[in-house]
């Protein structure tokens, strides 16, 4: 039975592992190869590792740390930040990345994706679109540069001229949802996923379980990420690695009586 | 014993490398034909379009000691995802582009569900069920489950060759078997601890 994918998202910076709030206030969590040590070991179904840093920094995600998780993995996992060009794919592939994760770059220069699906098919190239609202607009805009930067670009715009390009899948992620642990934008993803035929990943607010199943019940996500709720513990936000057992995890796709 | 991943500009050759590296075997990794010839195994691994793979194995020219490997020696042989796909007689991909012709078989694409479950690429964790007996399962559970990533899928000429059976918008073959040629749709090099099962599976055929 194919199952959604639930997908521990890792921030990197200065090659450290951190998390955010909303974008801002990064945290220190540890070494992120020891993270995904204990990924492997829990068992997780995929990772997703973003150097939040890159593109900011005019340069491409450290090839020796995809390396060393590539070493390490035995799941697939997905690398972004500051990929922007056809060598950088090719790069980070051979460090043993399953996909390529654009963001900035290609939102900026479209044709961009299309290059990049056509050289190493759909399924290796993913599009990751940070939502978040505009000054006194009601509605949600992309924005590029780690929330910097707005775009002109509305996210079911965008969701579907990637698809058209023959971008693979798309992580939706909301900006003032992110760290928040308050429950995902469902709304944004259901509006996402249903007008597109390529897999979409919910990112940004995940709290709990029940928020993981809401965003494929309700958001109809086809893959779930998060970061907070892998990273920390408690209402203290105490930082311990986790991931749900196979138990826990059926509760994602359970049918749900009031429904 | 020589395992040979044939380098031929397709995708993720170093998770496999590694896997294999934690066994005790010599691995090479190359496009030169003479390491074909010297081999004992050989996987072949791809991502990315099934027709820029054959137009690289024919620049290489690699067509021939593979087939030369598979077909005449009969050595063990395993095709990983497009790996798998390049052993069938041909692929929808790219119009109809032709394959290897070792396996009776047809790539084709997923028709496009209405159902907001099921989105191609199919990308994600499923399980496969064991149609036949095989060496390279053993160890294995009934209902494992693998990781996979692909649009396209092997439709085999007979139910014969069929290893693993899957399903996603429609039942599918996720692994074939004919004799000493094996092809799976998934990707054992990321799938946990049943991967690295299959993986020391094919090193002792």
């Amino acid at each position: 039975m194919f199952r959604p994918r639930l997908i521990p998202v890792l921030l990197l910076k200065d090659n450290a592992l951190v998390k955010s709030v909303k974008f801002k206030n990064y945290k220190y969590i540890g070494d992120p190869i020891n993270a995904v040590k204990i990924f492997n070991h829990l068992k997780a179904d995929e990772l997703v590792l973003l150097d939040i840093d890159a593109t900011s920094e005019g340069r491409r995600i450290s090839s020796d740390v995809i390396r060393r998780v590539g070493e390490e993995a035995n799941m697939p996992f997905s690398v972004g930040g500051g990929i922007s060009s056809l060598a950088d794919i090719k790069e980070v592939i051979s460090c043993g990345a399953e996909k390529a994760i654009l963001n900035s770059h290609a939102i900026q220069h479209p044709h961009f994706l299309q290059e990049a699906a056509d050289h190493f098919g759909s399924s290796t190239i993913v599009l990751c679109m940070d939502v978040g609202r505009k000054f006194l607009r009601k509605s949600p805009y992309i924005f590029t540069n780690s929330g910097k930067n707005a775009t002109k670009y509305h996210p079911v715009e965008l969701a579907q001229k990637a698809e058209g390009l023959g971008v693979g899948e798309i992580i939706i992620q909301s900006i003032v949802r992110d760290g928040t642990m308050e429950g995902y934008d469902l709304e944004l993803i259901r509006d996402i996923s249903d007008a597109v035929s390529i897999p979409t990943i919910a990112l940004g607010g995940a709290g709990n379980i029940d928020d993981f199943r809401k965003a494929y019940q309700t958001g109809h996500a086809n893959g779930i990420a998060a970061g907070s709720f892998f990273v920390y513990q408690g209402q203290n936000k105490g930082v311990l690695i986790n991931y749900p057992s196979r138990e826990d995890s059926s509760k994602i796709i359970a049918p749900q009586p009031n429904q | 014993m020589k395992v040979h991943i044939v380098d031929y500009g397709m995708g993720n050759i170093f998770s496999v490398q590694k896997k294999l590296l934690q066994e005790d075997v010599s691995v090479t990794v190359s496009s030169k034909a003479n390491d074909i010839d010297a081999a004992d195994k050989i996987i072949l691994l791809g991502v990315g379009h099934f027709k820029k793979a054959m137009d690289n194995l024919h620049d290489l020219n690699l067509i021939e000691p593979l087939s030369n490997f598979a077909l005449v020696k009969k050595k063990p042989i395993l095709g990983i995802c497009l790996g798998m796909q390049l052993m069938t007689k041909c692929s929808q991909e790219g119009g109809k582009v032709d394959g290897l012709s070792w396996i009776d078989a047809e790539v084709k694409k997923f028709t496009t569900s209405d159902s907001l479950q099921f989105k191609i690429p199919h990308i994600g964790w499923n399980t496969v069920q064991q149609v036949k007996d095989s060496r390279l399962t053993q160890g294995l559970s009934s209902n494992e489950e693998f990781y996979f990533v692909h649009s396209y899928f092997v439709e085999p000429g007979s139910d014969d060759l069929i290893l693993h059976q899957s399903s996603y918008i429609q039942n599918f073959c996720s692994a074939f078997e004919k004799e000493n040629i094996f092809g799976v749709q998934y990707h054992p090099e990321k799938s946990h601890n049943a991967g690295q099962l299959m993986l020391q599976n094919f090193l002792t055929l």
